[in-house]
């Protein structure tokens, strides 16, 4: 196993003592020759609580620099090339992105190759840099919601669950919410679920040349976003959770359209499974490939399918119930394979177990028909209650007719919530939620006023891209591309 | 840039230009310039069988920008990836064709902030701008035929290109500046 040394990202200014093509094979070669490592005594870490690393996974003092510093994203290339016509041995450098079409979305890596074997890969990130959690320290906490739906766009929902989780925390309505709310939300949840799988699975696929799998995909993707469609009138970047409850109750017809879905999943998803476990060109690209065992996953953080392809549970879903989680009746999908085949047939059982959710969800919703969608407090809920008019979503006539013609102090209060929000106590909290990609945590800090202090995402796609070096390292080229798709990093959630 | 350059004006360029119009319609490659959320709805429209863009020939997309003729430059630009993109549209031959997908690309959407480049009419020429949070494919298929039949298809060429060139040139020099608009701002 190779190792990542260099805490040095890879835009800043190179360093003098790295770079020289006198230097540069010495650079290499603690990567290729890991065992002239300093050991550490690993006696202690039985008999002491103390945190020892395993040497063989981090990096120590006194370790020399690991890789050198590679800029190719303004006119240095050029230097880049010279820099590697004077290198004596055999090393390449290959760029790969950040519009490379197999990097989902802007991800850039940095190999050294020597011929088709990775000596060396740097995940370069960034470019997709959106300033989301800064832009939401000057909105408001209800703003908060559809602007952080943008971070992760392929998982959105999973974003505005634990955000307005957090939010609910520190009001102190967590036990609150009613139940049709949490309903609505599992069901959110579970839709974007299968969303996001699906393309996980189908630009896996579509990396690995196999177009139809994403055509399938698609269009089952279709089918779940035309839901979603349905209840909030958007495809993506719902926005439908919200600090308290959710944005709208489901329409009319909305319970129909919940149980056709239901039915064409279940009748359609199956085929995805037959027709790729036992290809054998699949099996061939992917088993093996990409591996990362339990140990791994828990020094760099990898959560999610990943560190259940290792045998390990955990999903926050059973391990800290959210929304009434505890109420559904599901299984935990693991594999024991650790590698991306196993992250594959975790994605695919697990959209199996998110529709058996929705049919649950479907029973909750019929018993809970009427009843609110969002807290009873007149400082959170919605300032206008909704109705659907023949140009669309609006504030209802009775409402406007209240505000316009009988209350003065109904009218002010609209405005005073339409305009500035609501306070949320002082305090700081941390929640969490399984995201389909992993553990997807939010830490917010709020001064007491009508905005966040401060929001900070811990996306599960940034903690599985410093995993990329460990997987794949040592191996094929080729491999790269199997190994970056089974953790689908959505550069959304990884740059903000 | 070959031999119809030299064509002159006419009969003979005019059909010509139809002739070559007509082809560049009809394989017009778009590049995969995904970035972010709405690079998922430009997948829809490229691979979801629901909208199938194979229908008229367009479901390859092109990952090289030396065989592309078309950017869609599809979600939020950070100041980041600005370059790169200035980068790979210097790299598309002539002619090409910008289309801005979504708000953001258009005029930095929702986030209005240090991070995000304001719309990516600051840094290429944009064609045709398609609003929405994302897009609807549908929108996008819009936007194609829109481009396709009002500039694919008459692109000029040779003496009518050079021609177009200075007509262009000519209105801007002779639009008003700034503060000699009168009206609302006075
Ligand atoms: S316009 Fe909306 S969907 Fe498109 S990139 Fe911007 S935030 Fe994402």
């Amino acid at each position: 196993m190779t190792q990542d040394t260099d805490p040095t990202p890879l835009d800043e200014e190179p360093r003098d003592d790295v770079g020289t093509p006198e230097d540069a094979p010495d650079m290499i070669a603690p990567d290729a020759a890991p065992g002239e490592e300093p050991e550490e005594s690993p006696d202690e870490a039985d008999t002491d609580d103390v945190f020892v690393p395993d040497p063989s996974v981090f990096a120590e003092d006194g370790d020399p620099d690991g890789a050198t510093s590679y800029l190719a994203s303004g006119a240095d290339w050029d230097d880049i090339v010279a820099e590697q016509a004077e290198r004596t041995d055999s090393v390449i450098v290959v760029n790969m992105g950040p519009t490379h079409p197999s990097t989902h979305g802007v991800m850039r890596l940095v190999l050294e190759m020597d011929g088709e074997t990775v000596l060396s890969l740097r995940p370069g990130i960034g470019y997709l840099h959106t300033g989301i959690e800064k832009q939401m320290e000057y909105r408001t906490w209800v703003q908060g919601s559809p602007l952080i739906s943008r971070c992760n766009y392929v998982a959105s929902t999973a974003n505005e669950a634990v955000y307005c989780l957090a939010v609910d925390k520190l009001l102190g309505i967590t036990d609150d919410i009613p139940e049709r709310a949490n309903v609505l939300r599992v069901m959110a949840m579970e839709v974007n679920r299968i969303a996001s799988h699906l393309i996980a699975i189908g630009s896996g696929a579509l990396e690995l040349g196999a177009t139809s799998v994403t055509m399938v995909c698609l269009q089952e993707r279709e089918h779940c976003l035309e839901f979603t469609d349905s209840y909030c009138g958007l495809r993506m970047n719902h926005g439908y959770i919200r600090p308290g409850g959710v944005a709208s109750d489901l329409p009319s017809d909305g319970l129909d359209r919940l149980r056709e879905l239901v039915r064409l999943l279940e009748s359609n998803l199956p085929a995805i499974a037959e027709f790729t476990l036992e290809q054998p060109i699949i099996k061939l690209r992917m088993e093996h490939v990409g591996t990362l065992d339990l140990a791994q996953c828990m020094a760099l953080g990898a959560t999610g399918p990943t560190l259940r392809a290792t045998g390990y549970g955990w999903d926050l879903r059973k391990m800290q119930p959210y929304c009434g989680y505890d109420t559904y009746d599901f299984d935990v999908c693991i594999d024991t394979g650790m590698d991306s085949f196993a992250r594959w047939k975790i994605r695919l059982a697990e959209m199996d177990e998110s529709v058996k959710i929705l049919k649950q969800c479907i029973e909750k919703l019929e018993r809970t028909i009427g009843q609110p969608f969002v807290i009873d407090d007149p400082r959170i809920g919605p300032a206008a209650t909704m109705t659907v008019g023949a140009d669309g979503q609006g504030a209802s006539n009775e409402h406007v007719k209240l505000l316009m013609g009988q209350s003065m102090e109904a009218l002010i209060r609209h405005f005073k919530k339409v305009t500035a929000g609501f306070t949320v106590p002082p305090g700081q909290v941390y929640t969490a939620v399984e995201a389909p990609g992993g553990e997807i945590g939010c830490h917010l800090v709020s001064d007491g006023g009508l905005k966040p202090y401060r929001v900070h995402l811990r996306d599960p796609g940034f903690h599985h891209a410093q995993t990329m070096p460990m997987m794949c390292e040592g191996g094929m080229l080729s491999d790269v591309i199997v190994a970056l798709g089974s953790i689908d990093p959505v550069m959304g959630g990884v740059d903000r | 840039m070959g031999i119809e350059e030299r064509v002159p004006s006419g009969v003979m360029l005019t059909s010509l230009e139809a002739v070559i119009g007509w082809m560049r319609k009809t394989s017009f490659w778009p590049l995969t310039m995904g970035l972010a959320c709405c690079s998922i709805e430009m997948i829809s429209y490229g691979g979801a069988p629901r909208y199938d863009a194979a229908r008229w020939g367009q479901e390859v997309f092109r990952a090289s920008p030396r065989q592309a003729d078309l950017m869609i430059v599809s979600g939020r630009l950070s100041q980041k990836m600005a370059p790169v993109v200035r980068r790979l549209y210097d790299q598309m031959p002539e002619p090409k064709w910008v289309i801005s997908l979504g708000a953001c690309a258009s005029s930095g959407g929702v986030f209005n902030n240090y991070a995000i480049v304001q719309g990516v009419d600051h840094i290429v020429p944009v064609d045709i701008y398609v609003p929405g949070c994302p897009p609807r494919p549908d929108q996008l298929i819009d936007a194609m035929f829109k481009l396709k039949e009002n500039e694919v298809r008459r692109q000029p060429l040779g003496a009518h290109a050079v021609a177009a060139r200075e007509t262009a040139e000519q209105a801007a020099i002779d639009a008003p500046a700034l503060h000699e608009l009168k009206g609302l701002m006075r």
